[in-house]
């Protein structure tokens, strides 16, 4: 053993003997690092980090409303830790935006209409039964997970500072769906029927997922162009659904165009929830 | 919750850091081992406490039973001798 292999053996055994199973904050990177270290983001750049935190912020607001509501109580802490990682990564770009135009992360959660959030439209759609919130954590932790690994290049450091920390994330949430829609399709008569059934009634969002906008234009070697992501995905969820001897569903795709502010009815139920006490007590904290 | 019932209970181990042993830190419900990994991720490892788990089905660990304690403990005692302190090194002996 070479001596810094000892000494940091040795370190570790230090700490260890205070308690059996430690507890550490770590040392990645915060929203609040964003906000007062960060570099200001273009007008371009921000309404980007701006699409990309709208889709995780509903995406977290869906997933938080399983919490005591799930099947086992070990799904619930599992479902809670996404939904908080989740909300993470929407912090954290959403902190990233509102540099840009003097506005703090809860400016924009808070204080925004419908018409003014940019999410896609599969995020905002009910979470259904579990079979539903899997398959729709299996299209979009895929989605997202290729497009953090990609943002990580990006040219724009805070970017791609937030997407390594988001990828890593985001690849364990496509675990905990791929490993739940194996076992649900693989499952009982009627737990792949309910997998198909949330694969057919979720599908006609996943054109919109990929489909280039104008808020991706000149953004070259900043942002990843949607489109480009399309073949991997569809290669790995036809994999997963192989496996869980499921299929595509032939569903027609929706007209949806989150990216413009135009959304489905079910956004401004989900944020008339989630903005109420802001709206109510304003400048409150905990 | 008639369903808990049908899954196993496990055993989890986090081993804090890299040099150390794993440690017992508690138990949960999952549907297979894989899926048990995964809850003891969540449920165990939350707070960066550890760098590696390991789960065992409860039911695979064999215990020592609580009612033969002082057969099985408490032998040792007044038996000194079983202590490297118990013997005198010998005068002239080196490296001891």
């Amino acid at each position: 053993m070479k001596h810094e292999e000892l000494d940091e053996a040795l370190d570790s055994f230090g700490d260890a003997l205070a308690s059996a199973t430690r507890v550490t904050p770590g040392n990645a990177l915060r929203p609040e690092d964003i906000a007062v270290d960060g570099v200001k983001p273009s007008e371009e750049v921000a309404q980007y980090a701006l699409t990309l935190g709208d889709d995780a912020l509903i995406l977290a607001q869906r997933m938080s409303h399983w919490i005591s509501r799930a099947p086992e109580l070990e799904e619930d802490v599992a479902l809670g830790n996404i939904a908080l990682d989740v909300l993470g990564h929407a912090r954290s770009f959403l902190t990233y935006a509102g540099l840009a135009w003097d506005k703090t992360e809860d400016d924009l959660a808070y204080w925004r209409e419908e018409e003014e959030f940019t999410s896609l439209w599969i995020v905002e759609q009910p979470n259904g039964h579990f079979g539903v919130t899997i398959i729709r954590q299996l299209i979009v932790s895929i989605f997202q997970n290729l497009l953090y690994k990609q943002l990580t290049e990006s040219k724009d450091e805070t970017l791609a500072a937030i997407s390594a920390k988001a990828v890593k994330e985001a690849d364990y949430h496509r675990d905990h769906a791929i490993q739940w829609t194996i076992r649900l399709g693989q499952g009982t008569e009627e737990s792949a029927a309910k997998m198909r059934h949330a694969l057919e009634i979720l599908w006609p969002y996943v054109d919109e997922m990929f489909r280039d906008e104008e808020v991706h234009q000149n953004l070259e070697g900043i942002a990843v162009l949607p489109s480009t992501l399309r073949s991997a995905w569809e290669e790995e969820i036809t994999a997963v659904l192989d496996a869980a001897g499921l299929e595509i569903p032939s569903t027609g795709q929706a007209m949806a165009y989150g990216r413009r502010g135009e959304h489905s009815e079910h956004l401004g139920y989900l944020l008339a929830e989630m903005q109420v006490l802001a709206r109510k007590h304003p400048g409150a904290s905990w | 919750m008639s369903q808990q019932s049908n899954w196993p209970l496990w055993e989890v181990f986090v081993r804090s850091s890299r040099g150390l042993s794993h440690v017992h830190a508690g138990s949960l419900h999952a549907p297979d081992a894989q899926m048990a990994v995964r809850n003891a991720r969540d449920l165990y490892t939350r707070r960066n406490e550890g760098v590696s788990l390991w789960v065992v089905k409860s039911t695979d660990i064999i215990s020592s039973d609580p009612d033969e304690k002082d057969a099985f403990f408490e032998s040792p005692q007044g038996k000194d001798y079983r202590h490297a302190t118990y013997y005198k090194a010998s005068e002239g002996v080196k490296h001891l």
